[in-house]
């Protein structure tokens, strides 16, 4: 019996993925990057958390129009994520304050946490990945 | 001169570098996540308004709105496309790009 057999049985451990994401979307390839990898964590039945602080925060901005620089608008995808199972999103009160930002700017629903909950929400995590 | 910054003023300090050695007439031009810096609300906010005393502050449309920041620009300061773009190079006699 293969490794892949013993999964589906539900054997699999299920650890605690925090992906952290502190850039913003377009300037550098993180951010989709580490939306791809997200994604492909999804197939994988873990508990994922996906946190949005710094710059970070920028990549859920609504009203995206990317065809004048000719990149793929992701920003979408994020709605997505919730069919997918994944639907932990939090965003850093703080990181969102310093750029003017509130929730209403952003394309999904997500949980504003302060500094010291996301502190606690990091801390409990088995892994971090960070983009 | 003009002065090209592509850094995110929250990430990096390229905009402050650039702002402390722009002269007074110079131009200032924000291109990709730089373009940041020139919306409402956010902390380069105060500090673009006080240069754009003496400095004439640019930002490039298309990555405004790749960003979704097109409707949050501060007062005076003057959105381009790419032609536009052009035009601030052929004008000055020197570029530097704070990479």
């Amino acid at each position: 019996m293969s490794e892949m057999d013993d999964m589906d049985e539900g054997s699999g451990i299920i650890k605690k993925f925090m992906f952290l994401n502190r850039k913003a979307p377009h300037g550098t390839v993180y951010a989709l990057e580490g939306l791809e990898v997200v994604l492909i964590t999804a197939a994988f039945d873990q508990d994922v958390s996906m946190v949005f602080t710094d710059d970070g925060v920028y990549q859920l901005i609504k009203g995206v129009d990317t065809k004048g620089i000719e990149v793929k608008d992701f920003s979408k995808t994020y709605r997505a994520l919730d069919g997918y199972d994944i639907e932990k999103l939090y965003v850093d009160q703080k990181s969102m304050d310093a750029r003017g930002l509130t929730e209403e700017d952003l394309i999904v629903d997500v949980t504003v946490l302060s500094v010291d909950e996301m502190a606690n929400l990091m801390a409990e995590q088995d892994i971090v990945i960070s983009f | 001169m003009l002065h090209i910054v592509n850094k995110s003023a929250t990430e990096r300090g390229s905009l402050e570098s650039c702002l402390a050695m722009a002269t007074k007439g110079s131009a200032v031009l924000l291109i990709e996540d730089a373009v940041y810096a020139v919306t409402k609300g956010g902390t380069a906010a105060a500090k673009i308004q006080a240069a754009a005393a003496d400095l004439k502050i640019y930002a490039l449309g298309p990555d405004l709105a790749a960003r979704g920041m097109s409707g949050r620009v501060l007062d005076g300061v003057n959105v381009v496309d790419y032609g536009g773009f052009v035009d601030l190079v052929a004008e000055h006699n020197s570029c530097q790009s704070w990479l």
